[in-house]
């Protein structure tokens, strides 16, 4: 059988046309499924390139590379602003009230990771943040959110074990806006999209939070590894909350996290933050560029 | 875009409908369409390509049945080989000669590892065994205190001497987690591990080393069923790096269609053992072959489309 080497390190055939000949096209179209595009994704991503080679003529493989290369981010659509609304709302200590971000997503994914490394961003930045633990469902939840507390510098307000939620999310932006912290990060259960009471129980979270404070950033958590069921999540979770940015976690494995084709152009939500690793400091922007680099090997 | 197996293969084979035998036109119309299915269930493309010559060839040999039409015969064909795929030789736990017997649980991060020890505690002592949970994730923060919380939940000791959040040998804690279970008569021990990355050599030695310091009966790989296309490099990742023996697939309780079991049970031939479908205790089941058949296949349409001959 073919090798599966990255698309890279291969070699395209052209035909004496500027066309491509069928095994290249076929090795365009692996890459892109294996990469969790989806098939349908994959199949519009080839018609581009292929009335793209039409119109400007192709004479090398690495003219075909580099136009594969710029559909592909073309679709991620760059000019999307991705910057996490983290910034107080005029000066805390002067009567200005807290950023407040909500961090939503199916189990597993890395949203209380995600949330203690955006606190490392911002208390390096010389913010100071404090963290919602409203995750009261999962053993230790509020254990772990408290341990990323104390490891990047930022307090953290912890509801009882099978507290409710949203209540703990109001204690938390109440604390916040009281101690005038710069941003509240709030960190929610894990939840399947197909479980109706726990997506509505989300639902009250953010609007309890609502009487108190602006939500400026609702973060959707999505793991690379996720194949085509994250573009259901995605859907669900925006319908519910309203999602602002996505994260693509787990970018350190060998996924390559596609699915964020079709849930950005979708939804029209910008992925805003990548996920590269377990530590503090492995959180960074979301560059269309340097993503499809790597998805491309 | 049609939304199911069924609705696709319904229309491509409208045409098909009262021809008497298959022929290589009506079985490839058909492959192609059960190829984008079969992706958009997420079965990885390589495990894909072989499932579906695998059928091409059956159904070119294939008996023409009178009962049924062209594109049912397909069908019927591909959900045969589906479910003996996902359940050739299935077989039961293997428990050791001299207790404790040893269940070694490992996977990538957030996959449901620590949950499913609880799940497997619970049912352990549900056969009337005395089962023990070892936490040997000594490195994701509290993961030690959510293992001490599940034991709590499943009533099931858990032996638990270093705190964790990165603290801890992980290889020390299981191997005298054994000399534990023999001393408090326990004759079940579920080491849960620390999530890793295929690629992270440094924790896949550390997933060996831990091995061998047990020599599990049973080493099971954990997998999420909402993974992708990445299933088949982090499946043969687990298999060389710590080899397993039996597969646990998570959080079928989603919409998910699975076909990470497809793809995992391909590439490594190694049996899918348990169903996990939710977070409590109770959510968990042996697992179904026919029932993940037409769940990858997009539900119950498709043997209703059979049975409609
Ligand atoms: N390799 C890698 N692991 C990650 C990354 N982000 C999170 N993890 C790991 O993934 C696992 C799950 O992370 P959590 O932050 O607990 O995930 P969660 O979404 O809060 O999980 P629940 O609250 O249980 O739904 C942990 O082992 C994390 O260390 C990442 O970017 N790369
Ligand atoms: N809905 C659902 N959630 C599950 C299932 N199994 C585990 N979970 C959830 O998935 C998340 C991760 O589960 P864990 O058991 O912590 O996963 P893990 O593999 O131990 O994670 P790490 O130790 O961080 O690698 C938690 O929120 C669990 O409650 C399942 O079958 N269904
Ligand atoms: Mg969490
Ligand atoms: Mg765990």
């Amino acid at each position: 059988s073919r090798s599966r080497s990255t698309f890279g390190q291969s070699l395209l055939g052209l035909l004496g046309a500027g066309d491509l000949d069928e095994d290249s096209w076929e090795e365009i179209e692996d890459t892109l499924l294996m990469a969790d595009l989806g098939a349908a994704t994959t199949t519009e991503i080839i018609e581009r390139l292929r009335s793209e080679i039409a119109a400007r003529g192709v004479r090398t493989p690495e003219q075909v590379r580099a136009l594969l290369r710029e559909v592909l981010i073309d679709t991620l659509d760059p000019t999307m602003s991705r910057s996490v609304r983290a910034l107080p709302h005029g000066d805390p200590a002067d009567g200005g009230k807290p950023a407040v971000v909500l961090v939503v997503g199916v189990n597993g994914t890395g949203k209380t990771t995600t949330t203690g490394k955006l606190a490392r961003v911002l208390v390096a930045d010389g913010r100071t943040v404090l963290l919602g633990a409203a995750d009261t469902f999962r053993a230790a939840a509020v254990e772990q959110l408290a341990t990323w507390g104390e490891r990047v510098g930022a307090e953290a307000v912890r509801g009882e074990e099978g507290a409710d939620p949203a209540s703990v999310a109001f204690d938390s932006v109440q604390r916040g806006s009281e101690t005038g912290v710069d941003a509240v990060l709030v960190d929610t259960a894990g939840r399947l999209h197909t479980k109706t009471g726990l997506m509505d129980e989300l639902g009250k979270v953010k609007r309890v939070v609502e009487k108190r404070a602006q939500v400026d950033e609702v973060l959707l958590v999505l793991d690379a590894t996720t194949g085509q069921n994250g573009l259901t999540q995605a859907r669900v979770f925006s319908d519910v909350v309203d999602v602002t940015g996505i994260v693509l976690t787990k970018l350190d494995g060998t996924a390559k996290g596609g699915i964020v084709f079709q849930v950005q152009r979708e939804l029209g939500v910008p992925v805003k933050l990548v996920g590269l690793g377990e530590g503090a400091d492995h959180l960074a922007p979301f560059e269309p560029e340097g993503f499809v680099d790597a998805l491309l090997g | 875009m049609f939304d199911t197996l069924s609705d696709r293969l319904t229309s491509v084979l409208k045409n098909l409908r009262g021809k008497g035998r298959l022929s290589d036109a009506d079985i490839d119309a058909t492959a192609r369409e059960i190829r984008v299915a079969l992706l958009e269930a997420d079965v990885a493309l390589p495990v894909v390509r072989s499932f579906i010559a695998g059928v091409k060839d059956r159904a070119k040999g294939a008996e023409v049945s009178q009962a049924l039409n062209p594109a049912q015969q397909v069908i019927k064909i591909v959900n045969e080989e589906l479910v003996s795929v996902l359940g050739g030789e299935g077989r039961r736990l293997e428990y050791a000669k001299n207790p404790p017997t040893v269940v070694m649980l490992a996977g990538l991060q957030g996959s449901g590892k620590t949950t499913l020890a609880g799940k497997l505690a619970r049912w352990f002592a549900g056969q009337g065994h005395t089962p023990m949970l070892a936490a040997c994730d000594l490195q994701r923060p509290n993961a030690v205190t959510q293992l001490q919380v599940v034991g709590e939940r499943s009533e099931v000791p858990v032996f638990a001497p270093e705190p964790g959040s990165g603290v801890g040998d992980p290889i020390d804690v299981a191997r005298r987690s054994i000399d534990e279970a023999k001393r408090n008569h326990q004759d079940v021990v579920i080491i849960d591990t620390a999530g890793r990355l295929g690629v992270d050599e440094e924790l896949m030695q550390q997933a060996a080393d831990i091995r061998d310091a047990v020599t599990p009966d049973e080493t099971l790989f954990v997998v999420d069923a909402m993974i992708g296309q990445d299933a088949v490099s982090t499946a043969e990742a687990f298999r060389d790096g710590v080899g397993f023996s039996g597969v646990v697939l998570t959080k079928l309780d989603g919409d998910a269609r699975g076909g990470a079991a497809l793809s995992v049970r391909h590439v490594t031939g190694q049996p899918i053992m348990f169903a996990s479908n939710g977070e409590k205790l109770e959510d968990f089941d042996v697992f179904h072959p026919d029932r993940m058949a037409s769940r990858i296949l997009g539900m119950g349409d498709v043997l209703t489309l059979i049975e409609q001959a």
